[in-house]
């Protein structure tokens, strides 16, 4: 079987695969990374997404060796060593933003690079077409957009988690 | 520093959310046992079918398979059970045909499983599915009711003649008749209530273990209830002794009544484990989900209203045919009757009311209760009714149901259809909703928006709901095979910090906060020193689970009982050490006091010295601080409230934007609001997906055709509005808590005012009603049948 070599959250890591062996499928099986979900199996909702060298993609419609030698960040790589949460991990949870939590990950990791990819603002409207590829049952988005507004200024230096607030 | 209120009313931040933020979480997928192997389910492609033959030779030969078992070996087990048997009208029990673990002779829906296949990884098992031959005889399929009651129709079980599993009626039908014929205006309207599929984001899936040392099972599974699941599976289906099987639901990812019921997938992971003496897991696809999960609603009703001169409601007729699917699902036959004819009188003064239910199968997949379960098929058709009745008798919506309400002083009100509503204000609820709606200046934004070419209209449901449904005598007599009490454990620790064990159990809930709450209000210890622990049979106490809005009006109502027991003993121990009389102890704030003194004693003290029992009256009391307490409510809590939608139609392609929706809803007491207004956020979001894009959709010949996300419209973002949401309560006046639930009250209140609101954008073209989904091709055909230029073509 072929080998497949990648630096996931920051440590190397070298796995067998198959031909059809899913970069999902690597992270959670093969590397107990369970954070990261599968939540359908038409690439529509979401749950899966991780970071392939610094951009969203679908971690359950891309094959392992696609991937090869690439730098994967997934949920649990977002914190700072000391534990420090990413601050849309914060935003998250101060504005109630997730219930069951299981496309929590997902949409995290979709928002992120939302806010990353627009340096010059978000409006209401871009957060809820960047959020097209995530679906949530439980919240309704209310507060997922709200989250996402919040983290924006602080993502990029212009303000705290606490002004946003106001 | 004073420490931050953390108690009854506090918008606490969620306890859960640091593991769910982190990829912490612990679903059931992401359990693996050592030497654990992999189901994979063979399910039918046809609706209706005779097996012929199954032939696995060639899966059991395929690489890594341990095993391909079929209807042949499960045979002996038992039939998954229903948990609620409803009387005909003539007193004869429902039909309940045996509804088996796997196929057994006939498949009878798309999804029904044939056969499992067992390998060393997901993939061999999948590949060997493939490898199955089936040999099916096809027959005739019924999948809507009324193709499945229509004279000569083909029966999906031989023994439920005419394709019913029962024939149901509430209320006085020779008083209806009456008030129908003395009334000076009848109101009909038929309607249906569209089939849904829930669809929780996490799909389900079950991990069954077997240790041959001691013989003991555990099942871990997608389970809003673990002891129901360990009930009714263990007892029923497979024959074990419940001391012999454990039953672990972990973060579970959304439910929205999904994951009540008793699945075969669990018996057989169970059963295959013993079987194979190995952990045997089985985690389901999205298009599994799709064909397997329960459905909701999918009703079709006629319902009649009568009025007299003044606009006064006389009586309701009201006659529903209700989609079981081929099998009953665990709770499916309560669903139409006690949770939906008993809801029927509304918020209103209806003095007779009369319900005619007949439960039809059909070879579709099973339906259940989905969010609101029964109440929002019953609001959809009464405030559907009370819209058109305002229609055709000329008088304003709002003033219509005014007219209506039950007034304020009237509780509590008994209703013709069983139903007694202990406590609401209806038209505080209104009063409110119509300010923040700015329902009085409507009608500019609505010049204004024709003024841009758009259709836009407004629309009001003022609804009534029951939860936490009870007591248990009651629905035993009703035929309910279960009771439904709840139960807490609460465990002081020696050192003073706090364990609850609920029988509840949180799907997104978010009971690890508010039931903490509950602690830290009720016994002044810290938030962050009370931890709740549920979803597993063999740390909990028995409780009936999490559905129907009950966990906190129920579980929370058992917690406070528990919690009195806990003050009580520990006003015990405070006597002695304060030699004081008990009676002259009081317990605030976290403390002990001897009334009108400074003399006290921590609640940490007194924790420890129940541990420690070196100076306590052991002649009398027990050492430990450990109560547990069931709490079996006297009546249901009846939250209530009234929904606003404001929507724009572009008329040149149909598709409806809802621009404002406003809900204001008496949940009776709020422990946590944050959390409130998130649980109707959601419950919103999925009224207005009921009522703008989510459909099930079979073909006539009982093809599931919305079979995933491509075809199944879910709500995502760029769908929906902010939502102004909030609360104007009443308390429930029988638990102790004065809370109601909240977890439905927005999907039940929320489809009839978006529907509402799509036929007043539309009223000018003539339209009376619009069944959901209002899909833009549906309302893009009315626009353009109704354009002169269009007709002229």
């Amino acid at each position: 079987m072929p080998q497949v070599t990648l630096t996931v959250n920051g440590k190397a890591a070298s796995v067998e695969v198959e031909g059809r062996t899913l970069l999902v499928e690597v992270l959670r099986d093969k590397l107990g990374l369970t954070g990261t979900h599968v939540g359908c199996d038409t690439s529509q909702c979401g749950a899966c997404v991780v970071h392939v060298d610094g951009k969203a993609i679908k971690s359950c419609t891309t094959l392992a060796w696609q991937v090869d030698g690439s730098t994967v960040t997934t949920i649990e790589g977002l914190a700072a060593a000391d534990g420090t949460l990413h601050p849309m991990q914060e935003a998250f949870r101060e504005y109630h933003a997730l219930q069951c939590g299981f496309c929590t990950p997902g949409m995290v990791m979709s928002a992120i690079d939302l806010v990353t990819t627009h340096p010059d603002g978000l409006t209401e409207q871009q957060i809820r077409d960047g959020l097209e590829g995530n679906i949530c049952r439980c919240t309704g988005y209310h507060n997922i957009v709200k989250a996402i507004a919040a983290a924006w200024p602080v993502m990029h230096g212009r303000g705290t988690l606490a002004a946003a607030a106001e | 520093m004073n420490a931050p209120f953390e108690g009854i009313g506090a918008s606490v931040r969620r306890k859960e959310d640091l593991r769910f933020i982190s990829g912490n979480g612990h679903y059931t997928d992401d359990i693996n046992r050592p030497g654990q192997l992999h189901a994979v389910i063979k399910r039918s492609d046809r609706p209706h079918a005779k097996i012929l033959s199954i032939d696995t030779a060639a899966a059991q030969a395929a690489p890594g398979v341990v095993a391909v078992f079929t209807g042949a070996d499960t045979a002996g087990l038992g039939s998954i059970p229903c948990g609620w048997q409803i009387h005909n009208k003539d007193g004869s029990p429902m039909a309940e045909p045996r509804h088996p673990v796997l196929a057994e002779g006939f498949v009878r829906h798309v999804g029904d499983p044939i056969a499992v296949v067992i390998a060393d990884t997901k993939q061999h098992a999948k590949d060997a599915a493939e490898l199955l031959a089936i040999d099916l005889e096809e027959l005739p399929a019924v999948a809507t009711v009324t193709a499945a009651t229509a004279p000569g129709a083909y029966l999906v079980h031989e023994g439920a003649a005419g394709n019913l599993c029962y024939d149901w009626h509430l209320g006085d039908k020779a008083a209806t008749e009456a008030a129908f014929a003395s009334a000076a205006k009848i109101v009909k309207l038929d309607l249906e209530n569209n089939r849904l599929i829930p669809n929780a984001m996490e799909p389900r899936a079950a991990l069954g273990d077997f240790d041959a040392s001691s013989g003991d099972y555990t099942l871990y599974t997608t389970s809003q209830n673990p002891h129901v699941i360990r009930l009714l599976m263990g007892a029923f289906v497979l024959g074990l002794p419940e001391h012999r099987l454990r039953v672990v639901a972990p973060d579970v990812g959304g439910g929205f009544g999904s994951k009540i019921y008793h699945y075969a997938e669990e018996a057989i992971v169970t059963w295959a484990a013993g079987k194979l003496k190995r952990p045997v897991k089985w985690t389901a696809d999205r298009s599994e989900s799709f064909m397997s999960d329960a459905h909701g609603r999918d009703h079709v009703s006629t319902a009649e209203l009568a009025l007299d001169a003044q606009g006064k409601f006389l009586g309701l007729k009201v006659h529903t045919l209700a989609n079981m699917g081929a099998y009953l699902s665990t709770f499916a036959t309560a669903v139409p009757t006690y949770l939906y004819a008993t809801l029927l009188a509304g918020t209103y003064t209806t003095p007779v009311i009369y319900v005619e239910v007949k439960a039809v199968f059909t070879n579709t997949v099973p339906v259940d209760a989905y969010r609101g379960a029964g109440r929002p098929e019953a609001t959809f058709l009464l405030e559907r009714l009370v819209d058109v009745a305002a229609q055709e008798t000329g008088l304003d919506r709002v003033e219509i149901r005014r007219k209506n309400f039950i007034p304020r002083d009237a509780f509590p009100y008994q209703t013709p259809v069983a139903l007694q509503y202990d406590s609401g204000d209806y038209f505080a609820t209104l009063d409110a909703a119509l300010k923040t709606a700015d329902w009085a200046g409507f009608p500019a934004r609505r010049a204004a928006a024709a003024a841009k070419g758009k259709l836009r209209g407004i629309g009001i449901s003022t609804y009534l709901e029951a939860c936490g449904i009870a007591p248990s005598k009651v629905v035993g007599s009703l035929g309910a095979r279960a009771g439904l009490y709840e139960v807490a454990n609460i465990r002081v620790h020696p050192t003073g910090s706090v364990t609850v064990f609920t029988g509840t159990h949180s799907h997104g809930q978010g009971h690890e906060t508010t039931m903490a709450q509950l602690v830290t209000d009720q016994l002044g210890v810290p938030f962050s020193q009370v931890d709740v622990v549920h979803g597993d049979t063999s740390k909990i106490p028995f409780g009936m689970g999490t559905y129907g809005s009950r966990s906190l009006a129920v579980g929370g109502s058992a917690m406070v009982k528990a919690m009195d027991k806990i003050i009580l003993k520990g006003r015990k121990i405070a006597a002695h050490l304060l030699e004081a009389d008990i009676d002259d102890i009081e317990f605030k704030d976290g403390k002990f006091t001897v009334a009108g003194t400074d003399r006290a004693k921590t609640f940490g003290e007194i924790a420890l010295t129940a541990y420690v029992p070196h100076n306590y009256p052991i002649e009398e009391l027990e050492p430990g601080l450990d109560e547990t307490a069931f709490y079996d409510p006297k009546n249901f809590t009846y939250p209530g409230g009234c929904h606003i939608c404001e929507v724009e139609i572009d008329p040149d392609t149909g598709v409806t934007k809802v621009i404002n929706f406003t809900a204001v809803d008496d949940v009776g007491r709020v422990v946590n609001p944050m959390i409130v207004e998130g649980q109707v956020q959601g419950g919103v979001a999925q009224g207005i997906g009921q009522a703008l894009l989510e459909n099930a959709v079979y073909d006539e010949n009982g093809q599931l055709l919305s079979g995933s996300f491509m075809d199944y419209t879910m709500p995502r973002a760029d769908n929906l509005p902010n939502f102004s949401v909030a609360t104007e309560n009443t308390m429930c006046t029988h638990n102790p808590l004065g809370s109601k639930g909240c977890g439905e009250v927005g999907a039940i209140g929320s489809p009839p005012a978006v529907i509402n609101a799509v036929v007043d954008a539309l009223r000018d073209y003539g339209v009376r009603h619009i069944n959901m989904p209002a899909s833009p091709e549906k309302l893009w055909s009315i626009i353009n049948a109704g354009r002169p230029a269009m007709a002229a073509e």
